[in-house]
């Protein structure tokens, strides 16, 4: 039991990695990895609100199964991760101003993150129990985490923008990084079946 | 009744989350300063950053936690901005630091050594591109007049291989600095007018060959000044804008003539206007080159 927990996780962080090798949350991948500390403030706040929302969704999903309405999964998902990420930000405006700011327009944007929303529904698609879930939501977190301090490690390195042709500048070279980054993480599938 | 169940169950959920959310945002409210929201309304909400803020709200907020601030710094606003905010704060709003930009370059054509016969486009960036410039020192001023081009304000153009600031047009937008692929242009005090014109930090001998008049970083003119407002770092001599009091005494003892005083040109113009009467005013920054 415990095993498959650390099976689950590792296989979120490293071969399932949601912005490197899924393509989950490119939005907040992108736009808050200019700057490591926000980057690590991103993460861990996308972390809690994936397992913040599996814990709910979860049993909302047994709720609908047992109407057999289990097609509403996604109305019903975005609109509780909605509120969740509204709670959020106004527990962190409140108590964590700081956090609040370095994140600006990307903690609203938490609430139409295709990675949240995703996690919750391969939870239910995996079959995984209610431990497993927040496990397996946990582990998506913490990779998104892993992917998002890698690349704001990579982008710290690529501020000096005189080496690079003008086409490439700003986004371009993002993307480039980004795509190569995401080459060396096909290296990890197949790791676990 | 199929569909009354899925229709009960999603207006249940919303009903629950708005009724929570109705209960935090009253328990989790946040005190906003009236000021701060008074100034914001008055700010043009370019968000553009000129002001040395994130945007208009960090400016406002900055400005209502501290009063002491200058309310002059919204560039987009410019005075009236200014006042009307300094009128929610009960300050006056002074008037602000005018800024001007600075060439600090001072390689004509004859003191600057040139290395290549260069044909091709004739802009700056291009120039660059190729072995860094048409210049022996990598630093200097290209000279293909890249800021000309990039000046809404018409005040910047080069003359004799340099650029020069016509300092009375110059509305400190920075759109030279940007432009300059050198980065030899920079915005500085109104106030101040003795300024380095060389950003080459080569050593000596690297230094005097590729240009007459390049610092040599001899530290003279760090001797020479008593408010202890110059400083030569890594070959290449700064004047403090803070510390100096215009007294050029570091222009006299420089001996390759890099630093400029923007007072005596000034006063060169005047002379030669008044020599040559109905001639149209040059611009005075632009009118003379004392050093050259």
């Amino acid at each position: 039991m415990f095993k498959s927990l650390i099976v689950i996780m590792i296989s979120m962080i490293l071969v399932h990695n949601y912005p490197l090798a899924q393509f989950l949350g490119i939005c907040p991948f992108l736009g808050v990895s200019k700057d490591m500390d926000a980057a690590k403030g991103m993460g861990v706040a996308v972390t809690f609100v994936m397992v913040i929302a599996t814990a709910a969704t979860w049993p909302i999903q047994q709720v609908l199964n047992h109407f057999g309405i289990g097609y509403l999964q996604t109305i019903v998902f975005i609109l509780v991760i909605a509120f969740l990420v509204q709670l959020i930000e106004m527990f962190m405006k409140k108590s964590m101003p700081s956090l609040y700011v370095a994140l600006g327009v990307y903690l609203p944007l938490i609430t139409t993150n295709c990675a949240v929303l995703g996690v919750c529904i391969s939870n239910i698609s995996s079959n995984y129990n209610y431990i497993q879930s927040l496990f397996n939501s946990f582990g998506a977190g913490l990779g998104f985490l892993f992917g998002m301090i890698l690349m704001a490690g990579v982008r710290t390195r690529l501020v000096d923008e005189e080496n690079f042709p003008e086409p490439f500048r700003g986004v371009p070279i993002v993307l480039v990084t980004a795509s190569i980054m995401s080459l060396s993480f096909m290296g990890f599938s197949g790791m676990f079946s | 009744m199929s569909i009354a169940i899925p229709i009960i169950l999603v207006v249940a959920i919303g009903f629950v989350a708005s009724a929570v959310l109705s209960y935090a945002s009253k328990v989790f409210a946040v005190e906003v300063d009236e000021t701060a929201q008074q100034i914001r309304e008055e700010l043009p909400g370019a968000n553009c950053g000129g002001c040395g803020y994130a945007g208009c709200d960090d400016y406002a907020n900055a400005l209502a936690g501290d009063h002491s601030l200058p309310c002059t710094k919204c560039v987009v606003g410019g005075p009236s901005v200014a006042e009307k905010v300094a009128q929610i704060l009960g300050v006056t709003a002074g008037e602000g630091d005018r800024q001007v930009a600075v060439v600090m370059c001072n390689g004509t054509s004859e003191a600057s050594k040139k290395v290549m016969e260069y044909t091709g486009i004739k802009t700056c960036k291009a120039a660059k591109s190729i072995f860094g410039g048409i210049n022996a020192c990598p630093f200097g001023c290209l000279g293909f007049g890249d800021c000309e081009a990039a000046c809404q304000f018409d005040s910047i153009h080069v003359r004799d291989g340099v650029a020069w600031v016509n300092r009375d047009t110059c509305t400190s937008c920075g759109a030279c600095v940007e432009a300059c692929p050198n980065g030899l242009i920079r915005l500085a005090p109104e106030k101040n007018l003795v300024f380095v014109r060389c950003h080459n930090t080569e050593k000596v001998k690297d230094a005097m060959q590729a240009c007459s008049n390049a610092c040599i970083g001899c530290k003279k003119c760090e001797g020479a000044c008593k408010f202890d407002a110059v400083h030569v770092t890594n070959n290449l001599s700064y004047i403090d804008p803070e510390k100096c009091k215009n007294c050029g005494m570091c222009e006299k003892v420089c001996p390759t003539g890099n630093i400029i005083n923007m007072r005596l040109v000034k006063n060169a113009a005047k002379k030669k206007l008044a020599a040559a009467a109905p001639v149209p005013a040059k611009p005075e920054a632009e009118g003379a080159q004392p050093n050259a």
